[in-house]
């Protein structure tokens, strides 16, 4: 135990380049690429939405309410996505005591929580024409409440303790105990018998149609990956000033 | 082109208020994440300047 005090004391160590030079050569480099990834979010998003409502067909089931679909689709993916990298960058911090790498996990969650309650909302306001309810308790909606309701979990616990490293690790302890609902979210129209349908590509007719749904898809699931990474850089350049600049002095006050 | 007139682009086959609605919602969010996000870095760069002078 003697020992895990004293490397807990030599985090806050200049001369140890994982705690401070790491952040330091990052910082500018996250610079660097925020502009281009914001640039390509704009153009991809642009033309996922020209696909998604100019070219796109209308479906012969759902009529023109299925293009809810190239929004919904795209932020259930990156609510899921997100909450893994976050995990994983949680689970890096835990192994290598990586300041950076919990930073990076602080910075991905609010993203992935504002991804979350978009698929959730737009999800409600899908069901409500196409099942007649705006929500149901059916597997994969609660599954997916739940994931909203771990963001949450993880931010209250990094708020509720002062201590920035004891709140990073229990945090992070957090984030990869809720990764098991991760594949719970994305195998529960398999597991359970949901109203929620299940791999929806798929449930397309005929081919040519998917196609154009499916490329108006992915063209903007990678605009929402990119905006995503462009404000998760954004978001950790932040997190590095506030931490590691004496500027954490004017903002405790 | 799906479409034959503005209109009909707008009315979305009877489903305006969820199609618009979900769309308004997503790039909703994703705006308002972008402007907190940047009144929170105008915020840290400022209190950095002053830490420099």
């Amino acid at each position: 135990m003697k020992n895990i005090d004293i490397k807990s004391n030599m985090q806050t160590s200049k001369f140890n380049w994982l705690q401070y030079a790491s952040p330091k050569i990052f910082y500018p480099l996250a610079g660097k690429l925020i502009p281009w990834c914001l640039a390509g979010a704009a153009i991809l998003i642009a033309y996922g939405l020209y696909l998604g409502l100019f070219v796109a067909p209308t479906d012969f089931q759902q009529g023109e309410g299925y293009r809810i679909i190239f929004v919904h689709v795209p932020a259930a993916w990156f609510s899921m996505f997100l909450y893994l990298l976050m995990a994983l960058y949680a689970g890096l911090g835990i192994v290598l005591n990586a300041r950076l790498s919990y930073m990076m996990a602080t910075a991905i969650a609010p993203t992935g929580a504002m991804f979350t309650l978009v698929a959730l909302v737009t999800g409600s306001l899908w069901g409500k024409p196409m099942w007649g309810a705006w929500w149901v308790w059916d597997a994969r909606l609660t599954s997916e409440l739940i994931l909203l309701f771990l963001y949450i979990g993880y931010f209250s616990l990094q708020a509720a303790i002062d201590d920035k490293s004891r709140a990073d690790k229990a945090s992070a302890v957090l984030a990869l105990v809720g990764a098991i609902n991760v594949p719970i979210i994305y195998f529960s129209v398999k597991w359970w018998n949901t109203l929620h349908q299940g791999a929806s590509v798929s449930l397309m007719n005929a081919p040519a149609m998917a196609a154009v749904m499916l490329k108006g898809m992915l063209v903007m699931a990678i605009g929402f990956w990119l905006y995503s990474i462009a404000v998760i850089l954004i978001r950790v350049r932040c997190e590095i000033l506030e931490r590691d600049s004496k500027a954490a002095m004017f903002r405790q006050d | 082109m799906q479409w034959h007139s503005m209109s009909e682009f707008l009315a979305m086959g009877g489903y305006a208020f969820y199609v618009w609605g979900s769309f308004g919602v997503t790039f909703g969010c994703m705006l308002i994440e972008m402007l907190l996000l940047n009144s929170r870095r105008q915020r840290i760069t400022q209190a950095v300047k002053q830490e420099a002078f």
